[in-house]
């Protein structure tokens, strides 16, 4: 246990330390939202105003980057340069390098939700949740939304080949969901098969199950199933994290090709 | 005490290609050992094996008395790989301090940075360092764990002849403190230098196996008496030339004798005419 502890502080010590990551990961959503809601001052339902809106999208889009994006590309890389390789040289157990990959998304999550939720409530009015159940239901929705976008972003890092190539087989998919998924626009206003289509990936659900959290339960109404339907999200996420923990667990790579 | 390596009819197909044919090696406790042989030899694969890194198609590998597919051997076993990443926003010290926690009978992380000569950039930032330094990282990470058999993969690549006269006296020190190292290296000077024996691989086959001194015949193989201005002899009985050669000069200018080279034995091995 102590091992991945150590291994933890070691990723986190290297994010820390690459300055235009730091920079990047915590400042693109916090751009976004003062684009976004900048551009959008409108209201989408009564008293619901776009922003309060768009912050639920930002959230689940930096929960994704943190885990799934970031993850699918790092890996790859590290994967290049023969990081992986030296630790399986080692005794180390394989799955502290794994668990120093999760320390350091969660601390990522967690830094970078709170600076959002920070911006949004200082300059642009954002309401947070008001009862406790509501920062319940926000806990295990990113929790389960962080996990199934971390395990995805594993089992992902073997498809690009070269540590190279990861960042142009990874944003593509990454954006192409962040429009399918309503996080920049409000989701009902997809043409349905896009919609149909987003609700087979995780990143449309985490959006829904935040929603719960920081939109009026009145908002539900608008939801395509008619409500938030939070058993659902649990469900979908929960699917993705299996899904995603199988292919991790059996398409891993340590090495490269080159080293057969 | 079993030998630190034993192989017998070692095989490795990639598709139709053969990268290993039939290898048998033994490796002593306490030797150091050289792999030579051209790229594509099978030289990396066999290295591979014998580290865990490749699974074997055919034959019996046995490092330190276990199957090195089985990842129990790495307590014991240091690596040191060519080109394998470095941590560069950390400092040399927290990266061997980090592997450092993986070995059961680790040494002490700042005993070993000085001994590999980094005791002045223990605080520097990985990215910082010239090749040549992080070489000697990558060999305190190898060696952090107080392996008994030390794996060195080229280990000097890119130095520049004071480092490596340097890095030769610290494989010296290990192979004294009674460390089994196996090496590869394209330096046959290398070879001729650390290895107590050598072993020549060329198309997936262990050609020769011999102390440096004794490769190919080298030490009954004939000698090469030259003198003056390019004139040379090549003669089994230098010393009757070189008195032949007395009689007529008296001192004899430019007089040198020389048996082949270490280089010029594996050479001929691997089918290059020197």
């Amino acid at each position: 246990m102590r091992l991945g502890l150590y291994q933890g502080v070691l990723e986190v010590k290297q994010f820390l330390r690459s300055r235009e990551q730091v920079v990047f990961t915590l400042a693109f959503p916090v751009i976004m939202i003062i684009v976004f809601g900048s551009i959008f001052k409108g209201d989408i339902g009564p008293d619901v105003k776009f922003t309060q809106y768009f912050v639920t999208g930002m959230i689940g889009t930096g929960l994704m980057t943190a885990g799934f994006q970031s993850l699918a590309i790092q890996i790859p890389t590290e994967r290049d340069r023969g990081v992986l390789k030296r630790f399986l040289g080692t005794p180390m157990p394989k799955w502290v390098y794994f668990a120093g990959k999760v320390l350091m998304v969660a601390f990522i999550a967690v830094l970078e939700t709170v600076v959002l939720l920070t911006v949004a409530t200082l300059f642009f009015g954002i309401d947070l949740p008001g009862t406790g159940a509501k920062w319940l239901t926000f806990l295990w929705v990113s929790a389960l939304g962080i996990t199934a976008c971390t395990l995805c972003g594993v089992a992902f890092s073997s498809v690009a080949r070269t540590g190279r190539s990861a960042p142009a087989v990874v944003t593509p998919v990454a954006l192409v969901l962040q429009f399918i998924s309503g996080v920049f626009f409000v989701f009902t206003s997809l043409p349905s098969w896009m919609q149909t289509v987003a609700g087979l990936f995780p990143l449309k659900w985490l959006c829904q199950g935040l929603r719960s959290v920081f939109l009026p339960e009145s908002f539900g109404a608008q939801e395509p199933g008619g409500s938030f339907d939070l058993p659902m999200v649990a469900i979908v996420l929960g699917v993705w994290c299996v899904l995603a923990l199988v292919l991790c667990l059996t398409t891993f790579k340590w090495t490269t090709k080159r080293d057969g | 005490m079993e030998p630190a390596i034993r192989v017998r009819g070692l095989r490795k197909t990639y598709q139709s290609n053969v990268a290993v044919d039939g290898v048998d090696l033994d490796v002593a406790r306490g030797e150091v050992f050289a792999l030579l042989g051209p790229n594509g030899a099978g030289k990396t694969t066999t290295v591979e094996i014998l580290e865990g890194y490749r699974k074997r198609d055919a034959g019996e590998v046995s490092v330190l008395g276990e199957d090195p597919a089985h990842r129990s051997v790495r307590d014991r076993v240091g690596i040191v790989l060519q080109g394998t990443g470095e941590f560069d926003e950390l400092t040399v010290g927290e990266v061997v301090q980090h592997f450092s926690r993986f070995y059961p009978k680790a040494d002490d992380p700042g005993a070993v940075i000085e001994r590999v000569g980094l005791a002045e950039k223990a605080r520097a930032r990985t990215h910082t360092l010239s090749g040549g330094q992080k070489r000697r990282l990558d060999v305190a990470l190898g060696i952090i764990g107080r392996p008994e058999l030390l794996f060195l993969d080229e280990p000097t690549t890119g130095f520049d002849p004071e480092a490596r006269r340097e890095f030769w006296q610290l494989i010296r020190d290990l192979q004294t403190g009674g460390t089994t190292i196996v090496l590869t290296t394209h330096y046959l000077e290398e070879a001729e230098t650390l290895a107590d024996r050598v072993g020549v691989i060329a198309h997936g086959r262990l050609l020769a196996v011999d102390t440096p001194a004794r490769l190919g015949d080298r030490e009954s193989a004939e000698a090469t008496v030259s003198w003056g201005t390019g004139e040379k002899i090549t003669t089994a009985t230098p010393t009757q030339v070189i008195r032949e050669l007395a009689e007529t000069y008296g001192e004899i200018p430019g007089l040198t004798v020389s048996r082949p080279t270490l280089e010029d034995v594996y050479l001929k091995m691997i089918g290059h005419d020197a």
